[in-house]
């Protein structure tokens, strides 16, 4: 896979776009998936999912074809996340959560059409409570998590991706998977 | 109260990084002290609630979406992926290109002047001259030299990469046609080899 990749990623390098829609195809999940689960919301999360691989086209010069691509593709997302957080302002979005409410979110507020089979509300249910103590962690915790955890990537690829020493990114994910913990135990 | 150590080992084993002297003093632990179990498998389960939402999809235009987005492709490698898809039209653009090729070189080469040959011409320093009262009959063509009509031609005038002046009392009873760019070069030859093959099977 690694070797279809580089070569995509040379035909990109000349400018071509279809080579580039193939890279987007493989990573779109994943990387629509890290920015969702940082910040919590669809619309922003499709976004910044979408600037990710815009910048990866507009800077694949500085692409170093030595190292991996998914490396590179997260660490840009990521940091784009990560920059979001710090300079957000409240947006009201659909699929934010309510204020005041545990979990609740606009959509909650609006009556739906077909009533779900009681499994899958729980199973929903649960879902949004993961989420919503993901979202809970300070960002520090949360990026390594999700890369952790979501992402199932490896320590080292965590530590490249944040560029950050081994020893730090194991230190985040062990305070972020016992804040988790702490929320979860009950469930 | 346990130490703080045995909760550092447990997040070592998560990690995939306990090597087996740790894992056995671990082991141990948990099986003498309740609350470090509850601890350890509270751990375990959250990672695996964690684990089960990494399922998500991205919208079904995403890709769409960032294409679209992207600053325009240059357009060699558009080019290059329409022939690619096109055979005929690349077979046909190399055509092209080598028709454009040959002409242009023709219309560069061919600079020396010319004339067809016809009673009554009369040449002067590369002028072509059609003298007073004199009739010429057929098509003239001049290359690379100027053409001067005093009298008449019975038939069409061509000057190629040159001027033509027709006085008060000439008279052409064709076309005059002057040919000064490599477009009307082109455009002249396209349509004497139509004429030709027209001509060729209009004999037939």
């Amino acid at each position: 896979m690694e070797q279809i990749v580089k070569k995509r990623i040379k035909q990109v390098m000349k400018g071509d776009h279809d080579a580039f829609g193939d890279i987007v195809e493989l990573y779109k999940n994943s990387i629509f998936q890290l920015c969702f689960r940082m910040l919590g919301n669809r619309h922003e999360a499709e976004d910044l999912a979408q600037e990710a691989f815009i910048r990866a086209f507009v800077n694949i010069e500085s692409f170093n074809q030595d190292l991996k691509f998914s490396t590179w593709l997260y660490r840009i997302a990521t940091n784009l996340c990560i920059d979001r957080l710090r300079k957000k302002k409240p947006d009201y979005y659909l699929d934010a959560e309510v204020a005041g409410t545990e979990g609740l979110t606009m959509y909650s507020q609006i009556p739906s059409n077909t009533p779900l089979p009681e499994t899958e509300v729980e199973s929903l249910e649960l879902q949004e409570t993961v989420q919503n103590e993901i979202l809970k962690l300070p960002e520090k915790y949360r990026s390594a998590i999700v890369l952790k955890y979501i992402e199932d990537l490896s320590l080292n690829e965590i530590s490249e991706i944040l560029d950050l020493p081994l020893g730090t990114v194991k230190t985040r994910i062990h305070r972020g998977r016992e804040a988790l913990r702490q929320q979860l135990r009950y469930v | 109260m346990c130490p703080d150590q045995i909760i550092e080992l447990m997040h070592d084993y998560l990690d995939d990084e306990l090597d087996p002297k740790k894992e056995q003093i671990l082991r141990e632990h948990l099986q003498s002290c309740k609350e470090c179990q509850t601890i350890f498998n509270e751990l375990k389960k959250t990672v695996a609630f964690v684990q089960s939402i990494s399922h998500m999809q991205a919208p079904a235009d995403f890709t769409a979406q960032v294409l679209a987005k992207l600053p325009k492709e240059k357009k060699k490698i558009w080019i290059g992926r329409l022939l690619k898809s096109h055979p005929i039209l690349s077979a046909a653009s190399v055509f092209v290109a080598l028709m454009l090729g040959s002409l242009v070189s023709t219309w560069n080469q061919d600079q020396e002047f010319s004339v067809s040959k016809q009673k009554n011409l009369v040449v002067k320093d590369n002028t072509v001259i059609v003298p007073k009262g004199k009739v010429v009959k057929g098509d003239v063509i001049v290359r690379n030299g100027d053409l001067k009509i005093e009298g008449e031609i019975q038939g069409d005038a061509t000057v190629i990469h040159g001027k033509k002046y027709l006085a008060s009392a000439g008279h052409v009873t064709g076309d005059i046609e002057e040919v000064n760019e490599v477009f009307d070069w082109m455009w002249y030859h396209m349509k004497t080899t139509t004429k030709k093959v027209v001509h060729v099977l209009d004999s037939e």
